[in-house]
């Protein structure tokens, strides 16, 4: 089954330390890639680059930030391919973002 | 006044949920068969309890009063399924069981040991069989429970009613098993107590009260079985173990909060009480008949604890007791251990080559110590850019912040220069 690891963190934090932090996330990664069940992932760009859009009886509104103003905002994703509920948990407790803020772990509906 | 005879209420109501839980269910559903039954008369009761003793002030036996109410509760439960049903005599079950505990007078037997035999039968998932100890006799929760086991709450739940069902509609007996059963069937029970201290034991820093709990709680389940079975060495064993590992709590943190090797601690920060406390307990298992697993995992500890006398753990005991080990058990975990034992008695060479031996082993895939080992065995042997792999490995595997941070510094090193 695939499920998406969604991570939420602080965002200004998240970004102030992007960089040091790459090698940690990438041991992460890389270990995932071995054990054959990693499928895609990537860092998101801070929140203040977020634009939502909404459509309203046919009008478009554009609104400048995420969907919502909180301080932990979504940072990044992981999509893996695991057996179970169980194994899937496994890999978000090692995510160095889940001792830091959260890793919301989603099945991903089959097509 | 109200308020203050309500706090008083619910905390001697705390109290003696923390202290008689898993009595009371053991007896409760110890002729029915029926924990979940057991469970559910039990709460009411607690309920009940919380509404009366701030009215009338706090019985002067609160177990046994707890104990009546909820007995009232599991027969009109009964009843209602009866005429429901038309189901067998659950009445008179319980009855037998009201009598054979007035027997006592006063003091109630201690159905604790047959509650967690049951709990722990071969014919239960082993998964299954911790969390259920968890909740029958410390009466946690099913989201505290997968929390800890890293299941969702729902699943836990599902789990664990399952389990109860079965226990109920198979038979399972609530017996101690004498003669010759009594030894796998207590090996079942002690695995159970271990995965729950386990599960405590690796959150180093007591971050999660929880976590931090349930090693508690392990060692807690590990006197009881070794007060109630005193002549089974594995039950001492096993106590031993939990203590050794218990006393190094705190050395396994620096001031700072990093983590600390064992290798790298400082014997003058273990408890000391609690090393002589394990040591005492080996030492009595080890003239009872039978050697087991946890004795010889409890000497493992025991030579290490050699530290605080000669500064150096035994490495050849050490490696002596792994051979053991490993013949007893064939497991991979082990395995590893005795390398890092090798790799001190014989060189790095050895133990790096004993490692070899297990990469194909798919059981120790994502076994983070597997990868760390090599790593510094790796290292020690000159062979850097295989280490810097094995390093990144175990990152990616560790789930704790201050073992990773402690692994990243590692590997930081190793590029940093050749004396790493």
């Amino acid at each position: 089954m695939q499920y998406m690891l969604l991570i939420y963190e602080d965002d200004a934090e998240r970004v102030a330390h992007m960089d040091e932090r790459m090698p940690t996330c990438a041991a992460y990664v890389e270990t995932m890639v071995k054990a054959g069940i990693y499928r895609s992932g990537d860092r998101l760009r801070g929140a203040g680059a977020a634009t939502s859009v909404r459509v309203v009886d046919g009008k478009t509104h554009v609104v400048d930030g995420p969907y919502a103003e909180t301080k932990e905002q979504l940072g990044g994703f992981h999509v893996i391919d695991v057996p179970d509920l169980d194994t899937a948990l496994a890999w978000a407790a090692r995510c160095p973002s889940a001792s830091r803020g959260l890793v919301e772990v989603r099945p991903i509906w089959p097509r | 006044m109200p308020a203050e005879g309500e706090e008083a209420a619910r905390a001697a109501a705390e109290t003696v949920a923390r202290r008689s839980y898993g009595k009371l269910v053991a007896l409760l559903a110890a002729r029915t068969r029926d924990v979940a039954a057991a469970e559910d008369a039990l709460s009411d009761a607690f309920a009940s309890a919380l509404v009366d003793w701030p009215a009338h002030g706090v019985p002067r036996a609160p177990e046994a009063w707890l104990l009546t109410v909820a007995r009232r509760k599991l027969i009109d439960a009964a009843r209602r399924r009866k005429s429901a049903a038309g189901a067998a005599d659950p009445l008179r079950l319980i009855s037998e069981e009201l009598e054979a505990a007035d027997a006592g007078e006063g003091r109630l037997p201690d159905e604790r040991l047959a509650l967690m035999f049951a709990c722990a039968h071969p014919a239960l998932d082993p998964a299954v069989r911790t969390p259920l100890i968890l909740q029958t006799l410390l009466g946690f929760d099913a989201a505290a429970i997968g929390s800890a086991f890293l299941v969702s709450p729902a699943t836990m739940g599902q789990r664990l009613v399952r389990a109860k069902r079965k226990i109920r509609e198979a038979g399972i007996p609530f017996e101690v098993p004498g003669g010759a059963e009594l030894a796998p069937r207590l090996a079942a029970v002690l695995e159970a107590i271990y995965a729950a201290f386990a599960e405590g034991w690796s959150d180093p820093a007591g971050t999660e009260a929880h976590s931090r709990n349930l090693a508690e709680e392990g060692i807690w389940l590990g006197r009881l079985v070794a007060s109630l079975l005193p002549a089974e060495p594995e039950a001492l064993g096993l106590l031993s173990l939990m203590l050794h590992a218990e006393a190094r709590r705190d050395a396994r943190r620096d001031a700072r909060g990093e983590y600390v090797p064992l290798a790298e601690q400082d014997p003058a920060r273990w408890d000391g009480a609690l090393v002589d406390e394990a040591e005492a307990l080996l030492s009595r298992a080890s003239r009872l008949a039978g050697t087991g697993r946890y004795q010889l995992e409890a000497a493992v500890q025991s030579a290490h604890a050699v530290r605080r006398r000669t500064g150096r753990s035994d490495w050849t005991a050490i490696e002596g007791l792994y051979d053991a080990l490993l013949a007893r058990t064939g497991s991979p975990v082990v395995a590893v251990n005795r390398a890092v034992a090798l790799a001190e008695t014989r060189g790095p060479a050895a133990g790096l080559e004993a490692l070899d031996a297990l990469a194909e082993d798919r059981r120790l895939a994502e076994y983070q110590p597997y990868f760390a080992a090599r790593a510094g065995l790796l290292a020690r042997a000159g062979k850097h850019p295989e280490a810097d792999r094995a390093y990144e490995r175990a990152i990616g595997l560790e789930s704790d912040p201050a073992v990773r941070r402690f692994l990243e510094r590692r590997r930081a090193a190793l590029r940093a220069g050749p004396s790493a």
